[in-house]
């Protein structure tokens, strides 16, 4: 296509204007989730790399995953991971040829949501424990 | 418009007969390999990590002195910052159109997860050869 008149043509809707359907809000959840989760696997090196340097550096960080911001930091980094995880075996069976028909795309989501806050309280238990 | 240079080729003409990348779904695979190899090694790092948070310095000490959690571990932060920065590199290379910001951020992602993939690594390993 020869580059004419690109800049005028109308443009396809964008998200402000989108209706909220489950099928792309879990798509880009799938995003934010893997990225966020950054956050929690660099606190996780520093807990372990403080660990190997000695008592005080492991202390400071120990102290700050164990204070109530470093706890609420780890809570959300596990709901993102058990999304994360669960959306992932998702993605895993529709990369095999799986659950294409929009019903399943449908079912399968709200098992995600609903399977997230499960395993991300499970887990919360069992570092509990 | 008006003296603006219209290019007549298509898109396609221009790439044609410059070969592959020779890489073809190979990212796409190992990405896949990287999430079936995290979903076991998640769950058996998560649970203890999770327990030995503010048990203090001895109690972590103790864990990664045990040479199955040490491989756990290791295997984990492996595998973790490989997919991380194979999702990273995507997100990238969808959202970032500039050229040069996109070439410095992919730069960025490569180096970021590999030095915390071996400082996390490194940490691991010392605690197991050291034990407690």
């Amino acid at each position: 296509m020869p580059n004419v008149n690109r800049g005028s043509r109308p443009l396809s809707p964008h998200l402000s204007i989108y209706a909220y359907q489950i099928t792309w809000v879990l798509s880009i959840l799938h995003r934010a989730t893997g990225c966020a989760l950054l956050v929690g696997v660099v606190l996780v090196v520093w807990w372990l790399f403080a660990a190997a340097t000695g008592p005080d550096a492991f202390a400071v960080a120990d102290n700050f995953l164990s204070s109530w911001l470093g706890g609420f930091v780890l809570l959300g980094s596990l709901f993102a991971l058990s999304y994360h995880f669960l959306n992932g075996v998702r993605h895993l069976f529709w990369d095999a040829g799986y659950g294409f028909e929009i019903r399943n795309v449908t079912l399968s989501g709200w098992a995600v949501v609903i399977g997230s806050f499960v395993m991300t309280g499970g887990l919360w238990l069992l570092a509990l424990l | 418009m008006g003296s603006e240079k219209v290019r007549m080729t298509t898109p396609a003409n221009i790439v044609v007969g410059l070969g592959s990348a020779k890489e073809g779904v190979g990212h796409w695979w190992m990405q896949r390999v990287s999430s079936i190899a995290l979903m076991p090694l998640t769950l058996l790092f998560v649970v203890p990590f999770g327990q030995t948070i503010g048990d203090g310095y001895e109690a972590v000490r103790a864990l990664y002195a045990q040479p199955l959690h040490a491989l756990i571990a290791i295997l984990f932060i492996l595998t973790n910052f490989w997919h991380l920065a194979q999702g990273l590199q995507v997100v990238i290379e969808d959202y970032v159109e500039h050229k040069g910001a996109r070439t410095l951020m992919l730069l960025g992602n490569t180096m970021f997860c590999g030095l915390c993939a071996v400082a996390g690594v490194f940490a691991v390993a010392k605690l197991a050869f050291v034990g407690v």
